[in-house]
């Protein structure tokens, strides 16, 4: 059994069609890595599968219980999806500590003495054991977003949405955050990440969507993607986007 | 013009301002409570609710807070409900100062960030939890330094209910004032009573503001 299915979602805001007929399947331990121009869908597409929007048709499922019925408890299921901002969305008034144990404390009813052993574990699996004290205020942009990745995994969740979580920080903070994605990559994690870095897609995504206009205009392995795109759109996305964000991976370089 | 003061004088205003004091501090908690539940009715509420508390809102900062005190201890009885005068004072204090409370803290809910409440959404907290967890604690920080203002107002504003014989500082001191014909220097002390109430209390919540501030956030020293 798929871990996810979406089929067939539409949704349009107004008379804009965002999401025209989208259909995917993810694997358990599978990284999908979603790439397009911006404003074609994909975040909304994202939010589709943890129903943070509703869309207008089509179903989604996730190991097997279907997102989308009305029936389907949708925040107790939401607490087996995580999902990481592009702008971190800390919360401002609680410590890295508490930003990470709160939902374990207050979703799954893990008592404080387990929460925090489970936060501090996630936390030191982003290199952040030390500033479980701090603020978000006092992390660079990097950290949060480590923090914010963290917070997703105390979830023990089945699935992690990424949306954009490296286009709101400074060049060099991006290697970090991918380092660590990465490394949920390959420990197993499924993952579907919204994103330009191509070079994060190239190493660890096991399949690459181009979404243009709401539809999936082409969807195949890294290496095929990025070398021989079937479609002169796909080519030429892929030419402006190689141009800004370079071939490495930069969780390589770092 | 000779000023003359009496020390006699402290006794009646002493207890007059213990029952400001008491009228100021239970009006501002139970409407601290009040319009916590008003404001958030009023942003996240549905349409009845919503409809609701802008009509509560409406109506008790569009009157006169006499006329709202009247209404109460005058006007209910014709109805059978019979309040004490002090029971009256303390309920229109609240019911006022709960509809000034409400618009601060709704101000303060807008100001404090959606993207947060969506991210513990995703966490699968309720909507409730979201605001209790993450809503709430950043608009009380936040509201602190105008709802200071809306208890200075309070502790001011309760001084109206000598019109229903509160026995609270200024009904003290028109009493004194009758009985001496000193009414200028009486009124002189029941000021700077106030005055001095005021200012201590603003310089609590100002500590308590400093206090709460979130680390790393917010221009230092401000």
């Amino acid at each position: 059994m798929k871990l996810l299915r979406v089929e067939d979602i539409r949704k349009s805001f107004g008379s804009l069609q965002v999401l025209d007929g989208v259909s995917c399947e993810l694997e358990k331990g599978e990284t999908k890595v979603i790439i397009g121009p911006s404003g074609t869908g994909k975040s909304t597409l994202l939010r589709c599968i943890n129903l943070l929007t509703k869309p207008d048709s089509g179903r989604v499922w996730l190991d097997g219980v279907e997102v989308t019925d009305p029936k389907t408890d949708i925040n107790h299921l939401r607490s087996s999806i995580g999902m990481v901002f592009q702008n971190f969305n800390l919360v401002t008034h609680l410590k890295v500590l508490d930003n990470v144990r709160i939902g374990p404390m207050r979703v799954k009813r893990i008592d404080k003495k387990c929460a925090t052993d489970l936060a501090l574990e996630k936390l030191t699996r982003v290199g952040l054991s030390d500033k479980v004290g701090s603020y978000p205020a006092e992390l660079s942009g990097g950290q949060q977003q480590r923090v914010s990745i963290a917070r997703a995994l105390a979830m023990e969740p089945k699935l992690i949405l990424f949306d954009e979580p490296t286009s709101a920080l400074d060049p060099e903070l991006i290697g970090e955050v991918l380092a660590v994605m990465e490394d949920l990559a390959q420990s197993g994690m499924s993952l579907v990440v919204v994103t330009h870095e191509i070079g994060f897609a190239r190493s660890v995504a096991d399949e690459v969507i181009f979404l243009e206009n709401g539809r999936i205009l082409e969807q195949s392995p890294p290496e095929k993607m990025f070398t021989e795109p079937k479609h002169q759109r796909t080519q030429q996305f892929l030419h402006k986007i190689t141009h800004l964000y370079g071939h490495e991976s930069r969780a390589e370089e770092t | 013009m000779n000023l003359m003061f009496d020390w006699s004088w402290l006794g009646p205003l002493g207890r007059g301002f213990l029952v400001t004091f008491e009228l100021t501090l239970i009006a501002v908690s139970a409407g601290f409570v009040f319009g916590l539940v008003l404001a958030v009715g009023r942003v996240y509420g549905n349409r009845p609710i919503r409809l609701l508390s802008t009509t509560y809102l409406t109506f008790f900062r569009g009157t006169p807070m006499l006329v709202q005190i009247f209404i109460i201890y005058f006007g209910l009885p014709s109805v059978g409900i019979m309040l004490s005068s002090f029971t009256s004072a303390i309920l229109a204090l609240t019911l006022n100062s709960a509809a000034y409370q409400a618009e601060y803290f709704r101000g303060s809910i807008l100001a404090v960030s959606k993207d947060e409440m969506l991210a513990v959404r995703t966490l699968g907290m309720t909507p409730l939890q979201a605001i209790r967890h993450v809503v709430i604690p950043q608009t009380l920080r936040m509201v602190i330094p105008s709802w200071c203002n809306q208890l200075v107002n309070l502790l001011k504003f309760s001084s109206l209910v000598y019109m229903i014989r509160v026995p609270e500082l200024m009904y003290q001191g028109r009493l004194l004032a009758m009985f001496t014909y000193r009414s200028f220097e009486i009124f002189l002390i029941v000021g700077m009573m106030y005055l001095g109430t005021v200012v201590v209390l603003s310089r609590i919540l100002r500590v308590l503001e400093r206090k709460v501030r979130i680390p790393g956030l917010g221009a230092k020293g401000a």
